[in-house]
């Protein structure tokens, strides 16, 4: 495969970015997108040139370190899956690609395609924990935890923080991430005793952090890697709109 | 009380409950106004019928306008905020599973809004056709008829009407999951009638200067 690489380069977080275009040839379709960018990147590095930056870690779809918005979708065309995960195959028939990093206030890129998405760790530091003692290891059957509420909960935990949904939503809402981090908690009872504080801190913080409201056009859920669904942004309205009107405290 | 409505999510609740209560006039609306189709006494003793319950009357045309101001207050802060949150657009930008009623809300919204004021001004306040004024004030047949055999205005109403209903089509499915109502099946159903809801009331509506255009109401 040949192809023509359009790649927002962009110095430093302070710097004005651009998309540059780069020709590269011998792409193989069993290659995985991120070994793709390694051989533009060894060319680039061979021709003395700066090689694009791009965030990666485990390279197995579940880390949630990669990124990338590939021709207006993030983490491309395929359905439920990473960057990582997304092999050239995809792109049979397709010269040109588009590569962006995350777009969002709450994630300033920091250089190329790398974004900072600590605004996610900030979210979670605000409520994204149960409060226990330390301690030895609570007996396995001490909380009796329903079939279904144990499924539930797990679904929301299988979010790995990528930000997908805020890069693709329209408005780079977060509600989709802050609703599965809500759901899971709140769906155990290890979660009930700090619900209430919990939601209002999250969804604070996540105002605070400058990112948008959701309009209910349902992109988030399309692009999750973990397939995440917007019926988590519903129990996070519910959880809110409950916690927010019974509470009297100020968190 | 304040932290809820000042929070996105308040916000959000404030437009699905507002929402729901306009929707719940447009179909009182369209149920009187097909009237027309029954005849010209039929539609002034319906619109007599109203007069005599001024004081009910009032109070939904009050809770009606809340409902309209807040609606468009809270729509034109959340969007100021989206805005916000992006200040760097993409070079390349798909829709995945956003609907086109979706992407367009605002605008859809503010030509709506447009055409409530003008839709007033023609047939409440009768200020757009002099000619009105010689009609007994509850001929509303007579005035639909002057009204809709001008092409440009059933232009107008017809692609407002057509906005309304892509404003609808997103807008009724949205709004039950704004108040948490998005779950199992319930999303499905919601979003069934949502479309439904958007077509039976944009059909309806545009039946009426449609038929008039066309002579199919004698």
């Amino acid at each position: 495969m040949k192809l023509n690489l359009h790649i927002w380069r962009q110095k430093d977080k302070n710097a004005a970015g651009q998309m540059k275009t780069y020709t590269l040839d011998g792409v193989e379709e069993s290659m995985s997108f991120l070994e793709m960018l390694d051989l533009l990147n060894e060319q680039l590095i061979a021709a003395k040139d700066e090689p694009v930056n791009f965030d990666h870690d485990c390279r197995e779809g579940i880390c949630g370190a990669c990124s990338l918005v590939i021709n207006g979708t993030a983490h491309g065309p395929q359905e439920a899956v990473t960057t990582c995960q997304l092999h050239m195959r995809s792109f049979k028939g397709q010269s040109d690609i588009y590569i962006e990093p995350w777009r969002a206030k709450a994630f300033p890129v920091v250089k190329d395609l790398v974004v900072d998405r600590s605004a996610f760790d900030r979210i979670i530091q605000a409520g994204g924990f149960i409060s226990v003692n330390a301690g030895g290891v609570v007996d396995a059957n001490t909380f009796l935890i329903s079939k279904n509420d144990a499924d539930k909960a797990m679904d929301a935990a299988a979010c790995i923080g990528c930000g997908a949904c805020v890069a693709q939503c329209k408005n780079a809402s977060a509600m989709l991430f802050v609703g599965a981090k809500v759901t899971h908690l709140a769906s155990l009872p290890q979660g009930q005793v700090e619900k209430k504080e919990r939601v209002l801190r999250m969804v604070k913080t996540m105002q605070d952090e400058g990112f948008g409201n959701c309009t209910n056009t349902l992109d988030c859920e399309a692009v999750c890697p973990k397939s995440i669904g917007v019926s988590h942004i519903a129990k996070l309205h519910r959880e809110f709109l409950a916690a927010s009107l019974t509470t009297t405290s100020n968190s | 009380m304040q932290r809820t409505f000042s929070s996105p999510i308040g916000m959000k609740a404030v437009m699905a409950v507002t929402g729901l209560a306009m929707v719940g006039f447009l179909i009182a609306h369209l149920a009187g106004n097909l009237l027309v189709f029954a005849g010209p006494e039929a539609l002034s003793a319906y619109a007599r019928g109203l007069r005599k319950i001024e004081g009910i009357l009032w109070v939904m045309r009050s809770g009606l306008i809340l409902s309209v101001f807040l609606h468009i207050a809270s729509g034109i802060r959340l969007s100021l905020l989206n805005q916000r949150a992006r200040p760097q657009k993409y070079a390349v930008k798909k829709r995945v599973k956003s609907t086109f009623a979706a992407s367009y809300m605002l605008l859809s919204g503010l030509v709506i809004l447009s055409f409530i004021c003008f839709h007033l001004a023609h047939l409440t306040f009768r200020l757009t056709h002099p000619e009105f004024a010689a009609l007994d004030p509850f001929d509303i047949y007579q005035m639909m008829m002057i009204s809709f055999k001008s092409p440009v205005l059933c232009l107008f109403y017809s692609v407002s009407i057509l906005l309304l209903m892509l404003h609808l089509n997103h807008g009724i499915a949205s709004l039950f999951q704004s108040l948490g109502i998005w779950h199992g099946n319930i999303n499905k159903f919601v979003q069934v009638l949502g479309a439904f809801l958007s077509f039976a009331l944009g059909i309806g509506f545009l039946s009426i200067p449609t038929a008039i255009f066309f002579n199919l109401v004698q």
